[in-house]
């Protein structure tokens, strides 16, 4: 077997301005994402021979990489949409590799955006996840209740409390106050979180993410190829996958999630440890997400998340500095696609503002999680 | 049930009783039985929501069964903003995951008792909540 381990590198980026964008539309936030990151690379739409993108919430946007790519002037020798929620910007990456390794293709845009702040009146229809019916009977409606369940199990279990969770909104707004493209940038006391009204007990609204219209898109090459772009290539060292549930009805626990096995792949892959990590862009949908996942990624033993969150380890000077861009909690919502930008800028080592610039960043991680607690993407990230 | 303009029923909130592979669950809730599918094969409760072909094993014979009605809490959460208006008056508001004694898990509400009483470990047992169209299986505390 292959190790594709620095085999590619991501040698573009783009991101949207997030927030709420009233006037732009699904298409046009991509198409927006698409030429910043190619402007960013210093290459056309013509050079560009694969696209993926993320399947949209809308049944309108059928075979939406194929319909994307000729909206760009992209004539893709590969192209296709992934459905794995938020688990997808990172997959995409990885099946670019994967598609750049196997001859199918030598430059691909990896393409994700959404509206979801404001409305964005369309023809078709929502596509929904599709289980819903053996949930909202008993009125469970929501992602803040899955992951409600989670954090109810992990408190149970391991003792862990909304004061501990709070850590987490606390150290990625300080963040998000330091970044000119964040959503929410006051920041924020354990007192705010505390007083903050419960959504769905035990989670308040200050552990839940945003709702935002933004995108992004980064593009992939091979190394050899990365040489004769202008910006410094970050090399893809790490990667992985687990899925192991589809729903909470067949989860068999909602304390350890898919991101044990997948960071464990990523790990072997790139011949690194937690250890070597200098930054973490873990998915945060909720405070009790990134938690469960800096357990399963080894940064400390199942259970002492809740402990490992204080004492500024993941604010940025500390041991792991936790989405310092924000994430979805207080940057924008765009399924983790802006963790990987933020990963891509913090290793190229002079794109963020100086504040939360992680100092000689050399090596970091990003994570992805969708559905009901039930996908989970990885990615080691490399300076070159 | 209301209908989209495809004239497709749209069931924000209720469940699809239509469903092929659910339709002897739903029917035999309506005669205050709780069922699973058991596994021809290895025996084993297929587990919610119903299918074809056995989830340990993919046989795809299978009878179905009554269940105890008993269960214990996985986890419960309360719901103090309403997704849906008809849970307006509702708040705050239990569902918890009831693991199913002889197997299969429910996403349900625990009654009879208010949200933050209900524990993590609490055995339950099924009561039936009709409705015009529906029968519903909810628990509550074990006798
Ligand atoms: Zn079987």
């Amino acid at each position: 077997m292959t190790n594709l381990s620095g085999k590619c590198a991501i040698v573009g980026m783009g991101e949207t301005v997030v927030g709420k964008r009233p006037d732009a539309t699904t298409n046009s936030l991509h198409l927006e994402a698409i030429k910043a990151c190619l402007d960013d690379a210093g290459i056309k739409a013509s050079q560009v021979d694969g696209l993926l993108t993320n399947q949209p919430l809308n049944d309108s946007h059928r075979s939406y990489a194929t319909k994307l790519s000729h909206m760009a002037g992209i004539d893709p020798l590969f192209a296709t949409d992934l459905a794995l929620g938020g688990a997808t910007p990172i997959a995409m990456v990885q099946h670019a590799v994967m598609a750049i390794e196997a001859g199918m293709a030598t430059t691909v845009v990896c393409v994700h955006a959404r509206k979801r702040s404001t409305a964005d009146p369309s023809p078709g229809h929502p596509i929904r996840r599709g289980d819903e019916h053996w949930e909202e009977p008993w009125g469970h409606f929501a992602a803040a209740g899955g992951h409600a369940f989670a954090a109810a199990r992990h408190m149970y279990e391991f003792g862990t409390t909304s004061e501990d969770l709070a850590h987490v909104a606390i150290s990625t707004r300080y963040h998000a106050s330091l970044n000119k493209n964040a959503t929410l940038r006051k920041p924020m006391t354990m007192e705010d979180h505390q007083n903050s009204r419960m959504i769905v007990a035990p989670l308040r609204l200050l552990d839940c993410s945003l709702e935002s219209d933004g995108g992004g898109a980064v593009l992939v090459t091979s190394a050899e190829r990365a040489r004769d772009f202008p910006k410094k290539a970050v090399s893809i060292l790490g990667m992985g996958q687990h899925h192991p549930h589809w729903s909470l009805l067949d989860a068999p626990t909602l304390t350890t999630l898919g991101g044990k096995k997948s960071s464990e792949t990523a790990y072997r892959m790139a011949g690194l440890k937690p250890k070597d990590m200098q930054f973490a862009q873990i998915y945060d949908c909720f405070t009790i997400t990134a938690l469960i996942t800096l357990e399963d990624y080894g940064f400390c033993k199942k259970g002492e998340g809740k402990d490992f969150v204080k004492n500024g380890r993941i604010t940025i000077g500390g041991q792991i500095p936790l989405n310092t861009h924000g994430g979805l909690l207080s940057q924008a919502h765009l399924e983790g696609q802006l963790h990987i930008t933020e990963a891509v800028k913090q290793l190229r080592g002079n794109e963020v503002e100086p504040e939360r610039q992680v100092k000689n960043a050399k090596v970091g991680i990003v994570s992805g999680h969708g559905g009901s607690l039930a996908m989970h993407a990885t990615m080691i990230l490399g300076a070159l | 049930m209301s209908k989209d303009e495809r004239g497709r029923a749209t069931r924000r909130g209720q469940p699809f009783l239509e469903e092929p592979e659910a339709k002897p669950f739903w029917a035999s809730l309506r005669e205050h039985k709780l069922t699973a599918q058991r596994c021809a094969s290895c025996q084993k409760i297929f587990g919610f929501p119903p299918q074809s072909h056995c989830p340990h094993c993919l046989s795809n014979e299978f009878k179905w069964v009554e269940l105890s009605g008993k269960g214990t809490i996985y986890s419960h959460i309360a719901y103090h903003r309403a997704w849906h208006p008809a849970y307006q008056d509702k708040v705050p508001y239990n569902v918890s995951l009831v693991d199913l004694d002889e197997g299969g898990r429910l996403v349900t509400n625990v009654v009879g008792l208010p949200p933050e009483q209900v524990k993590i470990g609490m055995k339950v047992e099924v009561i039936f909540e009709d409705t015009a169209d529906f029968t519903l299986p909810k628990f509550q505390p074990a006798k």
